[in-house]
């Protein structure tokens, strides 16, 4: 029989919670949640070894323990360091804590690209809310920021090695989901960059799960590139009968168009279960898969702007019961708009459009204002 | 009851006096204010002879702005689709390709872009979202038009002429 775990009293932020030996300050934290939870930008509780390496999740400890209640000298890890019985952390009402959270963020921020107009990954980026939330608006860098050249890794997965933040996600990702290491971090310093060895494609079934571990926009879907924004996209859990993984998605949708399909993820936004290449590139209708229902997204979240709660059914129509006849219409916008057209499935295309997409698109238009020339 | 503002006038109704029954007085006295007003400084202008000068705030019809070499600024990042409150603009991306570094300023473009003039309603919050500095409202009124066809504006519609081809020009 073995002994139980004992159960440690800590306080965050004035609040106490009892937690088993071995819990890190920062799960504990996630247990009381809200504001006094430290935000984490490497830590990843699905993936073993992660975390230690951001530093956005410092906190001060006020009182080591109830044995030895002297302060810990410098603020420390909350993904890394554990509690003990009697502990006192200051997270949010820590002014050093605010400060040092800053800094951090300056830190981060100092060679990350600002091109979220561009990225994918903007609108769902925890860097975005990591500095919107914690840092400052102005950067006191006066160097060029490290750029380095755009490498292909694959047909699925686009990498951006500018916009990484060395958190190491993918790499413990890859390691521990295909029990191979196929991708790393290279070189040291301010030259370390995350990278493939030699250019080698990364060719897993579950490979595409480091796009949803990455928590900025380094790893993108290439499948989903540039076709539409985040928060344009509505977002429905679903799932499929998948013999390698569970099936169980998150779906982006636009009208009956699948554009993308990711893992579920949870308040911290963790993927809730590991799915399979198949499910992630390959499964873009929406007959693929069954429906459950619209995902709940925070209410603060971009994603959720446009997205109407609670909205009211198509009601019956009326207007030719109240006035005798159907209203004429007028104008048609499908007739005219450019956009959202039926010869191009943006969601169908492998990759991102480019020009020679929209040619076929050009043809079919000028086809169209024929027939609407003729018709005046 | 009790007075919200103090400009509220009593009504007389008493019956009118000999002299308010002659009517002669109170004609000459409309008949005064009607004639000083020809000599009175005129409160239109004659349009599109006359323009008044617009003010700074003014915000007309849309242009898509281009950089100092004509690349399209735009890179179809939304921001002022989802700032829209009247929901007016629609946009489709597509990735610059080899050779086109010339036409597009990022490696991501508008491919579509289009604004629902009949939706819009110039708040130019578009304009202030725009992290690319790539839509501007102009000091043009916008345009009336026979079709609502019309009122859809393409890219085309928006973009403004090229730098170095007006100069050629």
């Amino acid at each position: 029989m073995s002994e139980q775990t004992p159960k440690f009293k800590v306080t965050i932020d004035n609040i106490t919670i009892e937690v088993p030996a071995g819990t890190t300050i920062l799960n504990a934290a996630r247990e009381i949640g809200g504001d006094v939870t430290p935000p984490a930008m490497c830590y990843y509780s699905k993936l073993e070894g992660s975390g230690g390496k951001c530093r956005t999740c410092l906190v001060e400890v006020s009182k080591g323990s109830e044995k030895d209640p002297r302060p810990m000298p410098k603020l420390v890890a909350s993904c890394r360091t554990t509690v003990m019985d009697g502990m006192e952390v200051k997270n949010m009402t820590s002014p050093k804590v605010v400060e040092a959270r800053k800094g951090v963020v300056e830190m981060q921020l100092l060679n990350h690209p600002l091109d979220c107009p561009v990225c994918d990954q903007a609108g769902e980026c925890h860097l975005q809310d990591l500095s919107y939330e914690h840092g400052s608006s102005t950067t006191r860098t006066e160097f060029e920021r490290t750029t380095f050249s755009q490498e292909d890794i694959g047909e699925y997965i686009q990498l951006h090695k500018t916009r990484c933040i060395l958190c190491y996600r993918c790499v413990f990702a890859a390691n521990q989901l295909t029990g191979k290491r196929e991708h790393g971090v290279l070189m040291r310093g301010d030259h370390a960059e995350i990278s493939t060895f030699i250019g080698k494609a990364l060719e897993n079934e579950f490979i595409g799960n480091v796009i949803d571990v990455c928590p900025v926009g380094a790893l993108t879907d290439k499948t989903f590139r540039f076709k539409n924004r985040v928060w344009f996209t509505k977002p429905v859990d679903a799932h499929r009968n998948c013999p390698t993984c569970s099936g169980k998605t998150r779906l982006w949708m636009r009208g009956e168009e699948v554009f993308r399909v990711t893992a579920r993820k949870d308040k911290w936004g963790e993927v809730e279960e590991w799915i399979c290449n198949d499910c992630r590139f390959h499964k873009k209708q929406a007959s693929d898969w069954v429906i459950e229902g619209p995902s709940k997204i925070d209410r603060h979240s971009v994603i959720s702007q446009n997205h109407y709660q609670g909205a009211v059914e198509a009601q019956p129509e009326l207007v030719n019961e109240i006035i005798g006849k159907n209203p004429k219409l007028l104008f048609d916008i499908h007739e005219v708009s450019d956009v959202n057209r039926e010869e191009i499935d943006l969601s169908k295309i492998n990759g991102p459009a480019h020009s020679d997409n929209f040619l076929a698109n050009q043809k079919a238009k000028h086809e169209r204002k024929l027939k609407v020339g003729r018709n005046k | 009851m009790q007075r919200i503002t103090n400009r509220a006038v009593e009504i007389n109704r008493n019956p009118m006096t000999f002299g308010e029954k002659l009517y002669v007085p109170a004609i000459l006295k409309g008949l005064s204010i009607t004639l000083s007003h020809i000599v009175k400084k005129k409160a239109t202008v004659s349009y599109p002879e006359k323009k008044r000068p617009f003010s700074p705030v003014f915000r007309g019809l849309h242009v898509l702005n281009r950089d100092e070499e004509g690349r399209e600024r735009c890179t179809a990042c939304g921001l002022c689709a989802v700032a829209c409150p009247a929901e007016a603009i629609t946009m489709e991306a597509a990735e610059r390709k080899a050779g086109e570094e010339n036409l597009y300023r990022e490696e991501k473009y508008a491919a579509k872009y289009e604004i629902n003039m009949l939706r819009c309603i110039f708040c130019g919050l578009c304009e202030e979202a725009c992290p690319k500095d790539a839509i501007y409202m102009s000091e043009t009124v916008m345009p009336a038009n026979y079709t609502r066809q019309g009122m859809i504006y393409k890219k085309t519609d928006l973009l403004i002429p090229h730098p170095k081809k007006v100069n050629a020009n």
